[in-house]
């Protein structure tokens, strides 16, 4: 269980910027995703984590193919899924499906349970003959934990935790081998959080599924992820698994983010180290030049204005694109 | 779901609290699977709203292709020895200034102001909506295209343009009764579709941006499937709308196009006609005027519930 299924090397999407009129003209671009690579393993959770704006729901439209990329590449089980068409996308859409973020809109207001986990079937034909199509809706339903007799509500009597259920069940529907999951929990109140995780948790194990999982909860992607990648303005700056991120973060970003975690326990919330960042998040249509982090870095130097740091492994044994890469818990 | 109210109640408690199962929901028949459209038929049948403009629509319509089983009189036999004659036993409505039987004539009447009403809204909404879900949904080139000629087709004033269109496409002279309805439609249509344009249009902008219509594309779903099973359903309600009130409009902008000499005039009877032929004996004979105007406002009124029944029975919230 080991094979890569899907392998994603110096991803681009950049959205130009125009203004104009008549005559639009294109005065810059947004890097929303500028250069990403990473590989997503058979079975496996890659948690994607970075602040808002850091391009990971544009990484995740990108991987649906719902959006262009600009350039870089992307295979699933080998082959290219950038350039794919016709039939061939269509398969595509078979193995990999999504998870919206928002429950209130993903689910279309005006069509019942049914139709909206039946309309993968509808699509797909040739997944499910069309008698056993209500059958193999009730039961998805009942997979995902909602009454199968539900099958002719409308998503506006469910609540929200149920309404991502049906989210779910709708991705899951095709039985998909990848299942990009687009801050699946964020709308949700937090008890209702874990109940969703611990869904999608099962479902991983029950039909081999791997996730990209998308979030801006670091204690949400602990959770789930048996791999992390850390976002910051369009490029990933540390990668590793959850236990070299938690507990042996390099990136000074990481470690900020992780410093900024509640701790639950009040003796050991006096001895934790609060790394507070100044500033905002600089615009992706100018980036900084170099690290992008460095306008907001405590360890910035010369070196960081003039040269990329790549992401390499430095110390310790996971990579982390900084130069002064060093190893730091923050969490007590 | 045996009555609206129990079920609404119904949906609220199980909204709140989740798995509970409310005695409205055992009632429902849980093995079929049903779709919007048949539960809104479902929901129509129980509104007293849709019941009662069904029925006036349908005895209207009645009314324009069997005008004989109301009325045995000839709309076009006038004698002017009773003329402006009021209401009495033989003649229900009336006689109006030449003569003519008011009741034989509303009835036969509203063939006329019937096909002009349905036939102009059918055929607005049908270009207006179509160009509007597209211009909204792919935007861009097309949408600007599409834009700049509605707003050519907008700016023309109605009446102006339905006197240019009228009067040169109208073969001079006697041009039969067919003709005439068919080129006053035509001419109603094509100076009104930009508003049912510009109402589908912002509405399918709007829902085209939902996360609904991002889960369908990935899921691989064609974008005529898209525009029917996703867009549709949630822009059609403005539109519905508009057209109810439209329809209204339409059959009286066909009277305004008689009123001015350019639209249908005897011996074709409508609705239209018989207005304007009021207009001179108001005062004396206020029923010329009372009987056919009521018949437009009835009409005009059943089609507006109805369109309003239609679209809460469409919205599932509104249930």
């Amino acid at each position: 269980m080991s094979d890569t299924i899907i392998e994603v090397r110096d991803l681009v999407k950049h959205f130009p910027v125009r203004v104009g009129v008549l005559f639009k003209r294109v005065v810059g671009h947004v890097r929303a995703v500028d250069g990403v690579s990473f590989d997503l393993k058979r079975g496996e959770t890659l948690g994607v984590v970075g602040e808002s704006g850091c391009g990971k729901s544009t990484l995740a439209q990108v991987l649906m193919r719902l959006e262009p990329a600009t350039s870089g590449s992307a295979t699933f089980e080998g082959r290219n899924m950038l350039t794919m068409k016709g039939s061939e996308l269509r398969k595509l859409r078979r193995d990999i499906q999504i998870v919206l973020q928002d429950p209130y809109t993903s689910l279309n207001p005006r069509m019942t349970v049914g139709d909206i986990v039946g309309e993968p079937f509808e699509i797909h034909p040739e997944v499910a003959p069309k008698g056993s199509r209500a059958q193999k809706v009730r039961e998805l339903l009942d997979v995902v934990g909602l009454n199968p007799e539900h099958i002719n509500r409308y998503p506006h009597q469910f609540s929200g935790g149920q309404r991502q259920r049906i989210g779910i069940a709708r991705a899951l529907a095709l039985r998909p081998k990848v299942i990009v999951c687009d801050e699946p929990v964020s709308a949700l109140d937090v008890s209702i959080q874990a109940q969703v995780m611990n869904l999608l948790g099962d479902l991983q194990t029950e039909f081999g599924l791997s996730y990209v999982f998308i979030a801006h909860d670091l204690s949400v992607v602990r959770h789930l992820s048996d791999r992390v990648a850390v976002m910051y303005l369009g490029k990933i700056v540390e990668v590793g698994t959850e236990e070299e991120i938690y507990e042996h973060p390099t990136h000074p970003y990481t470690q900020a983010l992780l410093s900024a975690v509640p701790v639950p326990d009040p003796e050991l919330r006096d001895q934790r180290q609060v790394i507070r960042l100044e500033g905002d998040v600089p615009s992706p249509v100018d980036p900084p030049s170099g690290c992008r982090f460095r306008t907001r870095c405590w360890k910035a130097r010369d070196i960081c204005a003039t040269e990329v740091p790549e992401l390499v492994t430095r110390v310790g044994n996971h990579p982390s694109a900084c130069h002064f890469a060093e190893e730091k818990s923050v969490v007590p | 779901m045996t009555d609206p109210s129990t079920a609404a109640t119904g949906a609220a408690v199980t909204t709140a609290a989740g798995e509970f199962v409310t005695a409205a929901e055992h009632v429902e028949a849980p093995g079929k699977p049903r779709s919007l459209a048949s539960d809104a038929w479902h929901d129509l049948r129980r509104r007293p709203l849709f019941i009662i403009s069904a029925l006036l629509i349908a005895l209207v319509l009645l009314m324009a292709i069997w005008p004989s089983l109301f009325t045995s009189v000839d709309p076009n036999y006038g004698d002017l020895a009773r003329s402006r004659q009021g209401p009495s036993a033989q003649a229900w409505f009336g006689y109006d200034n030449q003569g003519y039987d008011l009741y034989a004539r509303t009835i036969y009447g509203s063939r006329a102001s019937i096909i002009v009403g349905i036939s102009a809204t059918l055929l607005t909404v049908l270009i207006g909506a179509t160009l509007g879900l597209l211009a909204g949904y792919y935007g861009g080139w097309l949408d600007g295209l599409m834009s700049r000629v509605a707003d050519v087709f907008f700016g023309l004033p109605f009446v102006l343009g339905a006197i240019v269109i009228l009067s040169s496409f109208r073969s001079s002279g006697d041009a039969s009764a067919t003709e005439i309805i068919v080129l006053v439609v035509l001419s109603i249509s094509v100076l009104s579709w930009p508003v049912c344009m510009r109402i589908m249009r912002s509405a399918a902008i709007a829902a085209k941006q939902q996360d609904y219509v991002k889960a369908a594309r990935a899921l691989g779903a064609s974008t005529p499937r898209i525009m029917v099973r996703h867009l549709l359903p949630n822009t059609i309600a403005p539109v519905l709308v508009y057209a109810t009130i439209a329809l209204g409009a339409f059959i009286g902008a066909e009277a305004t196009l008689s009123f001015l000499g350019i639209g249908l005039r005897a011996p074709v009877v409508s609705w239209g006609v018989m207005i304007s032929d009021s207009r001179d004996v108001i005062r004396v004979a206020p029923h010329i005027l009372l009987f056919p105007a009521a018949f437009l406002t009835a009409t005009v009124l059943a089609f507006v519930m109805l369109g309003d029944a239609v679209r809460e029975a469409l919205d599932p919230k509104a249930r």
